[in-house]
């Protein structure tokens, strides 16, 4: 079970992260990055696809693993249109659509590397929790497949999803990045708690539902 | 025509002329289960492979393909199904990342394509066509009236089972 201020907590902690991702990802584009503030949001599995287009939607996914004392999934998600204006501030090139030759996927992923890096970074710091991230993947599919499978992970504990999620974007070449956190358990959540000094719930009644 | 939404962790049931739609399926799998002979077919979105890896008792059981699918068939049934004419299409199971550290917890699509496969061989119900693993995302249609699963993808064409 989470509190009020157990949830507010998580989500100073992932306003922390993103911070630092957002200054990555400035630094990367040479350009101003406005950020979101984090939400912590607690909904059903098929809902978490409606901010970013619905399950049938295509986008292009970029997914790490984040290991160590806890363990989590990041997960960027572009749209199509936000993604060929992402490549084309990267490697100066303009694109009709999706077919990405190797550079292109591999400019992509180390876009997210950057981003994910510097966030884990920032949670590592501020937790000094040793983590470790994956190399990144990438898929441009429907956003139901890209994000089944760290929502599955979930699944085992909780019957309904609970994760953070925010927003990059970069204004002049209008370039959106939809950000997840996904943890692999409640575990990983009460895990960045205890270190904050947050009192956090009893990791033996997990309800799976966030506490709400 | 009705359209009936099966989401993630769901399962439905309906008789022709329904049609029974899974949106943006990845590691998850679509298993529809149909008897021809009445025109009632069920449709289950399965996420996950066995219910004995639940982290807690209470769980919705349609996240799981043991528990999902035992329910499918006994909502089938009372739904006027003969269980001895069901067949079984399956979809689904990709594994959309590739990443080769920690292969157990990435390969979760084919545990469950296994998982389900191991769930009808337990029940009897026979398997006649599926479109499954591979690194894809698939849309699954199941018409209740014809029995075909229809399946579109992303650059990787249609298929009807």
């Amino acid at each position: 079970m989470f509190t009020e201020i157990e949830l507010d907590a998580l989500k100073e902690i992932g306003n922390i992260g993103a911070g630092n991702a957002a200054t990555a990802l400035s630094m990367l584009l040479a350009k101003k990055v406005k950020m979101k503030i984090p939400e912590v949001k607690v909904l059903p599995f098929d809902e978490v696809t409606k901010s970013v287009g619905g399950p049938e939607k295509v986008v292009t996914g970029v997914f790490f693993r984040v290991e160590g004392e806890l363990a989590f999934n990041i997960l960027f998600i572009m749209q199509p249109g936000d993604t060929l204006n992402l490549l084309r501030v990267i490697l100066r090139e303009s694109k009709e659509n999706l077919e990405l030759t190797p550079i292109e996927e591999s400019a992509l992923k180390e876009m997210g590397n950057i981003i994910a890096s510097a966030f884990v970074a920032a949670l590592a710091d501020f937790t000094g929790l040793p983590l470790r991230v994956s190399v990144p993947c990438l898929a441009i599919d429907m956003a139901g497949a890209i994000l089944s499978f760290p929502l599955s992970l979930y699944g085992y504990i909780g019957d309904t999803a609970f994760l953070i999620e925010t927003e990059f974007e970069e204004g002049l070449d209008d370039i959106k990045i939809h950000f997840f956190l996904i943890p692999d358990d409640d575990k990983a959540f009460s895990a960045l708690l205890n270190t904050t000094g947050v009192r956090s719930f009893n990791e033996n009644n997990s309800s799976g539902n966030g506490g709400i | 025509m009705k359209i009936i939404r099966v989401g993630m962790g769901e399962y439905k049931t309906a008789k022709a002329p329904a049609l029974l739609v899974s949106f943006g399926l990845g590691s998850c799998v679509g298993v529809a289960l149909y008897d021809s002979t009445k025109k009632i077919g069920g449709l289950a979105h399965i996420m996950l492979p066995d219910s004995s890896l639940s982290g807690k008792k209470d769980f919705n059981p349609g996240k799981f393909a043991d528990t999902a699918i035992e329910l499918l068939y006994e909502e089938l049934k009372k739904a006027g199904a003969n269980p001895k004419k069901l067949i079984a299409k399956i979809a689904g199971g990709a594994q959309m990342f590739q990443l080769k550290s920690n292969k157990n917890i990435m390969m979760i699509g084919k545990r469950n394509v296994e998982a389900v496969k191991m769930k009808l061989a337990q029940l009897n119900i026979e398997l006649v066509a599926e479109d499954v693993e591979g690194n894809y995302g698939r849309t699954v249609e199941f018409c209740c009236d014809t029995g075909e699963l229809t399946v579109k993808t992303v650059g990787h064409g249609i298929k009807i089972l």
